[in-house]
């Protein structure tokens, strides 16, 4: 048998480095970020701060795995916010004829819209970015609808449910430990089963994956429906956590997410990324608001001009990492 | 090496036809087991139609395909693929980022406990396969990592891997270094070993002659020969692809091109100095002077394409330099090019050429905005003008010069795209197979032009696969071969037999 | 594939030639529609006042927008329209001191050097417009919330007189509109920029081919952008007499989009419809308003809205490859 070494075009030690980065460069930089906050803060390292931080970015964090699945598919959905908003107000009115309406009722109809979404994505042909911004603008008017014109605030009229947003075990409340939950699943299925190799192929070379065999269009669907339904599951938690369906919230939620997993390594081109970095990314962007809450004389908007710097800088980074990898 | 028993793979009397062209006629063709089988042929001989419709991607107009004695159809690529038949195409057709091993399988992947794709099993079976073609990589890499070389081979191997008894091989080498080639080679050894059936498509001769069994030449739609490629010279097979009788020498004249232009002496228009660009380029010198026509030579993967848009400034190069009008030009820079004087005409006219979003006159006026503007406003009535003389000029088919040039017949594209030149007062015009793709008489049309403009004082660097075009209308042709300048040819000299030879042989010297 | 040789145009097929009609008219139509439909059944609809009301609101939308169809031109968006807005009203209130002409400056220099670090991002280092804008989008609202934190009101006659005074019965927001269009849409007919940049976006490779400055062209695209997201956003200001740069705005960048969509500029570049924009943004503003008068809910303004979206870009879609 003649073994044949296959050379390879890179150098392997450039090549390997800035790969490491681009896959675990968020987590580099979270785990700087946080050392460089404990020194700096006393009352940032705390238990009780990483629970705070936890929490609030658990419902961007569960709306992020869906998210990353169709951006890794070569896609992208603008209609989460909207799925957000709309979920937390269906979670608040159905409430009323008990929990198990309060989850159904919003998962049924964001995932039946994120599937409406898929099909005309995947049989059409037409752009998601359109296809999803009209489902934000159709999901938005369908939530005003049901809210009167989102004068009602429907309260959270079952206890069960409201619990699913507020009861904390060892301080950290209970979608925390559901989007741990998601976060383990997620990464099984986009890592280890048949489906997630789909969406990565996809991602890479439409034209290939569906030369190797892979089914496109239902790939392509189910990915947006998971991303409704996530993005459902996340509103509806938020209403239980809020104990009402607020009808204000989730302008530009969508773009909060994609910069998490922008900035978390998943390339917007597709076919590279993981959930790991997702949750890094979410993670990192709420370290930066808790940090700039710590120096207590800046604002909210002051972490606003650091996380889009900071998203600016991270995809600056990641063109040159791509074209250092492609220069030979 | 068989061919004693049934073919694996026969087609009988297969044709197809597009809108306007028959691009198959009556083809057949018999693969047996172990046979590694060359298929040969210029552009538009039908060589690519023919692969489709082996591999499923276009279905026959008449005709049938037989694997293995039985009538088959091929509905689409991944009914062929599962039938057993396996393309690894010129562009590898798999997925660079993910890994070498999931390429591999993907769609197959072992499973472990709960179903879950069982990631060392996986990596196991890929290290399996690939050694089972004599490679040694690591399957754990980015499948973008590797050489495009081990990159073929990776999705030879996914090939192989499904059980493939026939593997076609769209130019397989057009990217390899010699050392890859070698490898290549030798795994394609190991598949004819196992009883595998291999069509192996490519211009590249040697290589042919190196690893083929049996050929078939395709022209114009036909099969012009098949056999044993041990049996056939070297000369006879370019012969044999180019359509003409190697030792009949017939002047049919039936291009446009008049004979002799004057050249005028003195300094040549353009000049290109020792250019290299790495795998493409090798120490390229030409030089054109005003009212000649430099005819670029040489088959698919030459460099022609790559000397002329060095030239326009589309590619930048390693070493070497380009002086126009006595000028040196900012290499990369297409418009450095064309304020110089030198124009592209490009050889994709849809990917590179027309704007399709916009009407005949914007597209003719496209490259020669600046010279038609004041303070930056463009000056209708001049563009006009200019637009008008050249559509009359070069006799453009449209509606009116509002037309939208995507709905124009490609002869009349290309004209669009010619005028684009022509707008921008080029001294010399770089034109990249002005002629293909259009009909006959918009090729006849473009002849008598390139005739008229060389009579004008323009200097013109012609490339053309339709070795007749290029030897009537040239005063003398450059031969590459593998980016390297293998034949220089003048005046008298310039004949078909002179070019095919110089491509077979040429060089003289390990090039 | 050069292989094939002639193919003769086909003629085409009733449903293309329906389907193109509809890209390109469908929205003059619509507008006319439903001009027609508030001129039958509104009440009060033909008062001057109304249209004045009508043309005042949507005259940041047009203006935006403008902006927008010149970057979609380039196959590339702009999502930070909005904050561009609100950074503008910023800057106008920080450097009122300094007198009225002083602080517009200053506004729309804050627009175009936004412009220009987006443009430069997508230009040189090859970052994908919508990643650009996106972090633009939140950096530069932060920026402008973190200058002028809360609601902020002044009283300057000039600004006063922009904001409210009339020419010739028409608003001066609605005339500068107006101008700007005209402006826009000149240089898109009748300048170099205009058609080198429709070139980019139709073929870029052919365009470079040509000659063009390509990223030169892509930067310029966006700093326009920003200008005129900055003249819309000081307009605002100027008419609400203070500046709140926490609401000026936001989500300013999906009416633009909405509206250069539906006016029949295509997402995949390669051609800018000036006026089929501001008809666009009429669109959209009629709908508005008329469901407003009718007493129907607002709700329906957005699922309309997105059904309107759907339809134009399907029904644009055999175009380009």
């Amino acid at each position: 048998m003649t073994t044949l070494e296959a050379a390879p075009a890179a150098p392997a030690k450039g090549e390997r480095a800035s790969q490491i980065l681009q896959h675990h460069g968020a987590l580099m930089v979270l785990a700087a970020t946080v050392l460089i906050g404990g020194i700096a803060f006393d009352s940032f390292a705390t238990p009780r701060n990483a629970a705070n931080i936890a929490v609030s970015s658990s419902f961007v964090a569960i709306i992020a795995i869906g998210m990353t699945f169709v951006v890794i598919s070569g896609g992208i959905d603008l209609s989460v916010g909207s799925s957000f908003v709309l979920a937390g107000v269906l979670a608040a009115y159905g409430s009323r004829y008990g929990v198990v309406v309060a989850l159904l009722l919003p998962l049924a109809v964001c995932g039946t819209i994120g599937l409406l979404q898929g099909l005309v994505i995947a049989r059409t042909g037409m752009a998601p970015f359109i296809v999803t911004l009209a489902g934000l603008l159709g999901m938005r008017g369908l939530m005003l609808a049901v809210s009167g014109e989102g004068a009602n605030t429907y309260l959270v009229e079952s206890d069960a449910f409201a619990s699913l947003g507020q009861a904390s075990f060892l301080g950290l409340t209970v979608p925390v430990y559901i989007t741990l939950g998601l976060f383990a699943l997620g990464a099984i299925l986009l890592q280890r089963t048949g489906f997630g190799q789909s969406v990565y192929a996809i991602g890479g070379s439409e034209e290939a994956a569906a030369l190797m065999g892979v089914p496109v269009a239902r790939v392509k669907t189910t990915v947006y429906l998971l991303s409704g339904l996530l993005a459902g599951l996340a509103g509806a938690l938020n209403a239980a956590r809020l104990s009402s369906g607020v009808t204000i919230l989730g302008a530009g939620l969508e773009l909060d997410v994609i910069a998490a997993v922008v900035i978390g390594g998943t390339l917007l081109t597709g076919g590279a990324g993981g959930l790991t970095g997702t949750m890094a990314g979410v993670l990192l962007l709420g370290v930066i608001q808790s940090l700039i809450n710590q120096v207590g004389t800046l604002t909210s908007s002051f972490q606003q001009v650091v996380s889009g710097a900071f998203l600016a800088l991270v995809v600056v980074v990641q063109r040159l990492l791509h074209r250092a990898q492609h220069l030979s | 090496m068989d061919n004693g028993s049934a073919p694996v793979l026969e087609a009988r009397g297969i044709s197809k036809g597009f809108p306007g062209v028959l691009a198959l006629d009556g083809v057949s063709f018999r693969l047996g087991a172990g046979e590694v089988h060359a298929l040969v042929g210029e552009n538009g001989a039908g060589k690519s139609t023919f692969i489709k419709v082996l591999t499923g991607v276009h279905q026959p107009d008449r005709g049938e395909l037989r694997l293995r004695g039985e009538p088959v159809t091929f509905g689409t690529p991944l009914e062929a693929q599962r039938a057993g038949i396996s393309t690894v195409y010129q562009e590898v057709n798999l997925v660079p980022q993910m890994s070498v091993a999931h390429n591999l399988l993907l769609g197959r992947e072992p499973r472990g406990r709960l179903g879950v794709i069982d990631v060392t099993g996986l990596h196991a079976r890929a290290a399996d396969l690939v050694a089972g073609l004599g490679l040694r990589l690591d399957v754990r890499r980015p499948l973008r990592s590797l050489g495009m070389g081990a990159q073929q081979m990776v999705a030879l191997a996914r090939a192989v891997s499904i059980d493939a008894r026939v593997v076609v091989m769209d130019e397989p080498t057009s990217a390899l270094e010699p050392r890859e080639v070698d490898t290549l080679f030798g795994v394609i050894a190991r598949l004819r070993d196992a009883g595998i059936a291999v069509v192996y498509v490519s211009h590249r001769l040697e290589e042919l002659y190196r690893i083929c069994d049996r050929v078939t030449v395709l022209r114009d739609g036909r099969v012009a020969h098949t056999g044993p490629l041990d049996e056939l010279e070297r000369v006879k097979l370019i012969a044999l692809m180019l359509g003409r009788d190697a030792t009949d020498v017939r002047l049919r004249g039936q291009t446009e091109f008049s004979g002799d232009h004057t050249a005028k002496n003195g300094q040549p228009v353009v000049e290109a100095r020792a250019l290299s660009r790495r795998h493409q380029l090798h120490d390229v010198s030409v030089r054109v002077r005003p009212g000649e026509v430099v005819g670029l030579g040489g088959l698919l993967g030459a460099g022609r394409s790559e000397t002329a848009k060095a030239i326009a400034g589309a590619l930048p190069f390693d070493g070497g330099a380009v002086v126009v009008a006595g000028h040196a030009v900012r290499k990369g820079s297409p418009g450095a090019a064309i304020r110089a004087g030198a124009s592209l005409l490009p050889e994709d006219r849809k990917a590179e050429g027309i704007v399709p979003t916009m009407s005949v006159r914007d597209n003719i006026a496209l490259a020669a905005l600046p010279r038609l503007s004041r303070a930056g406003i463009v000056s209708e009535a001049r563009l006009d003008r200019v637009v008008t003389t050249l559509m009359k000029r070069l006799r453009i088919k449209a509606t009116s010069p509002h037309q939208m040039v995507s709905e124009l017949s490609g002869g009349n594209q290309q004209k669009v795209l010619l005028a684009r030149s022509l707008a921008t007062g080029a001294k010399v015009l770089l034109l990249d197979e002005p002629t293909r793709g259009i009909d006959v008489g918009a090729k006849a049309e473009v002849q008598a032009l390139i005739d008229e403009l060389a009579a004008e004082g323009l200097g013109v660097l012609l490339i053309s696969s339709d070795l007749e075009e290029l030897v009537e209308g040239s005063d003398r042709v450059v031969v590459l071969r593998d980016g390297v300048v293998v034949g220089e040819l003048s005046g008298a000299e310039v004949t078909e037999e002179a070019i095919m030879k110089a491509i077979a042989e040429g060089g003289g010297a390990d090039g | 594939m050069a292989e094939t040789a002639a193919t003769l145009p086909q003629p085409l097929g009733s449903r293309t030639r329906v389907l193109a009609w509809l890209q390109r008219y469908g929205v003059y139509a619509s507008v006319l529609a439903l001009l027609l439909f508030n001129v039958a059944f509104t009440p009060h609809f033909l008062e001057v006042a109304n249209f004045r009301t009508q043309l005042i609101q949507v005259a940041p939308v047009v203006i935006t927008a403008l902006g927008m169809a010149l970057v979609i031109g380039t196959e590339g968006i702009d999502l930070s329209v909005g904050s561009v807005m609100a950074l503008s009203s910023a800057m106008v209130v920080l450097y009122l001191g300094y007198g009225a002409p002083v602080a517009i400056a200053a506004a729309l220099v804050a627009g175009a050097l936004v412009g220009a670090g987006g443009g430069a991002l997508v230009a040189y280092a090859g970052v994908q417009p919508i990643v650009a804008t996106l972090a633009l989008l939140v950096g530069v609202r932060g920026l402008a919330n973190v200058l002028v934190p809360q609601l902020t009101e002044f009283r300057n006659p000039a600004l006063i007189t922009l904001g409210s005074r009339s020419v010739l019965g028409l608003p001066l927001v609605v005339v500068i509109a107006a101008a700007l269009t005209a402006v826009v849409a000149f240089v898109v007919k009748r300048t170099i920029f205009g058609r080198q940049l429709v070139a980019v976006g139709g073929n870029r490779a052919a365009a470079k081919l040509s000659g063009l400055p390509v990223r030169r062209i892509l930067v310029a695209v966006y700093v326009l952008s920003g200008l005129l997201a900055a003249v819309a956003g000081v307009l605002a200001t100027a008419r609400l007499q203070a500046s709140d740069p926490t609401s000026l705005g936001l989500l300013m960048e999906l009416s633009a989009i909405t509206a250069v969509v539906v006016g029949g500029t295509p997402l995949t570049g390669g051609r800018v419809r000036v006026l089929g924009t501001v008809m666009g943004a009429l669109l959209i503003q009629l709908l508005q308003a008329t469901l407003i008068k009718h007493n129907l809910p607002q709700s329906w303004t957005q699922m309309v809205q997105a059904v309107i979206i759907l339809a134009a870009v399907y029904a644009a879609r055999g175009r380009k490859k």
